[in-house]
């Protein structure tokens, strides 16, 4: 990767279409290394997750063609909540594969044409519509059932869920591009309307108008273009049934780190955990050969669609054990060691989750966000946060390798894409 | 405890509610130097989107016609016995065809929710409970309905929970929806 770019995210952006927010975060990554010259691209991808917020079909094409880059190669790419993830590794797929040498991957999502409980309607058609949507389809109160039932096994608790809202709102105070930069404390986020039972309005992330854009090169290409480029070393994509009363009660898929002894009594993944992280992750640890992700990785930015999705992906990633994901962000390890979030800490961070602030602050304009995550991850890889971000606050000291974590429906898809200091 | 929702919208401030209606307007004022048109704040215009689609259920018709005959029917895999609550012609263990069986009326709460908010369509039946019930002998779980229980605090995983059926059936998985058995 050799430049990122995204728009300001905000709940609405009626003062443009979907292809001139493309087009602000492309000219940004473009922007920052003049020695690539438009004629260089090869190619592009582009995702975006609903035709029904758009109300347009193949707006992946308009803003393809937006951005001048017909009649070169494009596709659309499109898998729910982990839309730009995957985009991401198709950008990467197209430059490994020898077919472009410089391929550009940009999404976008424009949420704000409806209002929130009509949006909250679509999203609900990514689950079966004969038999789960039609029962009151709503994607909070989904997962509002797969935390109670970690609750259930593990004794995780709201306080901890809390904690996650809690760091991730202060994480994004330090973050322009987020849309909501706000200093909570746990009783905030425990006080705000109860949306899904034990979920509350701070516990879930918000819709969002943005787009973010990635440029993909080859390894000579990018040292031609810049100094500091981030070398792609894993990636993983896994899956599991939409229905999420159809998945298995079966055997843990046991992380490098793990024993079968570890989950004697556990039934896996059940509505718990997400099998499809649990794959991508162990995919992408392997090919990147990562063994002991805990002390292998520097930071995380991970799909917090909720708060309880946090905690349940600490586990799927093999950070801690499964069950253990509560008493991880109580421990303080996903917080950033340099920031005041306003509580007492056992100890200061050591594997930051979600600098940018996530998706709970920084919002979830889908097609963008899992590739909003690569450009928040390329900036602190490259050291360079301050220069993007205007402050240097969010730079973490050691940010030589990064995850990043993309994931849709109930745990439907999920990517994982290893990131690292490629100079 | 839930949080009991005294309005519809959960604001941080006090605000009034966005409505879709608005005034049918013919033209705008343009200005005349062409520079200025740059600052111009965006046109926003309603665009209705309403279709009725012919929808159907195809193999799993069986299991609607189950429900409206007071039956809940799975599927089972005749090579590898998995069980599925949630009907699936083909078996997701080994690929195989599987056969229409019929699944326990009762059984209980593997994990529940109450939703204070939703998509639109279900908004005006808020708050709701959704629970995935487990059956003895059955491998899947079952989205439905809880229907009795005022709160989530009256509602507690592995409760005992039976299956009723609406009398005039809507074609629709909550003709079916469980009740507390104990």
């Amino acid at each position: 990767m050799v430049s990122g770019g995204v728009s300001k995210f905000a709940k609405a952006r009626p003062d443009a279409t979907f292809q001139k927010i493309v087009k602000e975060s492309f000219d940004y990554a473009m922007n920052d290394v003049p020695k690539l010259k438009h004629s260089m691209i090869d190619g592009s991808v582009v995702s975006y997750f609903s035709d029904h917020f758009t109300r347009q079909l193949m707006a992946g094409i308009m803003a393809t063609d937006y951005l001048g880059l017909c009649p070169k190669p494009n596709k659309r790419i499109e898998g729910g909540g982990a839309t730009g993830g995957l985009c991401f590794q198709a950008g990467w797929e197209a430059v490994a594969s020898g077919r472009m040498n410089v391929c550009a991957a940009f999404g976008f999502e424009t949420m704000s044409h409806v209002p929130t409980w009509k949006g909250n309607e679509f999203i609900a058609l990514a689950s079966d519509v004969n038999f789960d949507y039609p029962v009151g389809g709503f994607y909070s109160g989904y997962y509002a059932m797969m935390v109670n039932r970690h609750m259930h096994e593990f004794g995780t608790t709201v306080e901890q869920l809390a904690m996650v809202s809690v760091k991730n709102h202060m994480n994004a105070y330090g973050n322009p591009y987020a849309q909501k930069r706000r200093k909570l404390t746990i009783a905030d986020v425990r006080n705000s309307a109860m949306v899904a039972y034990p979920l509350t309005l701070l516990d879930i992330c918000v819709m969002s108008d943005g787009a973010a854009t990635c440029i993909l090169a080859d390894e000579e290409t990018a040292f031609k273009l810049t100094d500091h480029p981030v070398k792609i070393t894993g990636v993983g994509t896994g899956t599991d049934m939409m229905r999420m009363a159809d998945r298995p009660h079966g055997e843990v898929i046991l992380a490098p780190n793990e024993k079968k002894s570890d989950y004697r009594n556990l039934k896996y993944p059940g509505v718990h955990s997400f099998r499809a992280g649990r794959s991508a992750g162990l995919q992408a640890y392997k090919m990147a050969g990562i063994t002991d992700p805990l002390k292998q990785i520097d930071f995380v930015e991970l799909h917090d669609a909720y708060t309880s999705s946090e905690i349940q992906t600490y586990e799927d990633l093999a950070l801690c054990k499964y069950g253990d994901g509560g008493k991880f962000v109580e421990a303080g390890y996903p917080f950033m060691p340099q920031i005041d979030y306003g509580m007492k800490l056992p100890m200061k961070g050591t594997l930051p989750v979600n600098p940018s602030g996530g998706l709970i602050a920084c919002g979830h304009p889908v097609g963008a966000t899992g590739l909003m995550q690569a450009v928040f991850a390329f900036w602190q890889i490259q050291g360079s946060i301050k220069k993007h971000y205007g402050s240097g606050e969010l730079q973490l000291k050691k940010a030589d390798r990064g995850l990043i974590h993309s994931h849709a429906g109930t745990g439907t898809y999920v990517t994982v894409s290893i990131m690292e200091r490629g100079w | 405890m839930a949080k009991k929702n005294p309005t519809k919208t959960p604001a941080a401030s006090p605000k009034v509610e966005e409505l879709m209606t608005g005034t049918t307007i013919f033209n705008i004022p343009l200005p005349a130097d062409l520079k200025a048109l740059k600052g111009m704040s965006p046109i926003v215009i309603k665009q209705p989107y309403q279709i009725d689609y012919i929808h159907s259920y195809g193999q799993d018709s069986p299991f609607f016609a189950g429900l409206s005959n007071g039956k809940l029917l799975g599927t089972k895999c005749g090579k590898c016995n998995y069980t599925y609550a949630t009907p699936r012609l083909a078996c997701t263990q080994c690929g195989r065809e599987t056969k229409w069986v019929e699944i326990p009326l009762s059984g209980r709460v593997h994990t529940f929710t109450t939703c204070y908010f939703g998509g639109e369509e279900f908004l005006k039946e808020t708050p709701f409970h959704l629970v995935l019930v487990e059956f003895d002998g059955v491998d899947t779980l079952f989205l439905s309905r809880l229907i009795g229980p005022v709160g989530p605090e009256d509602i507690r995983i592995g409760m005992k929970v039976k299956a009723k059926f609406r009398r005039n059936s809507q074609l629709k998985p909550t003709d079916v929806y469980f009740v507390p058995s104990e």
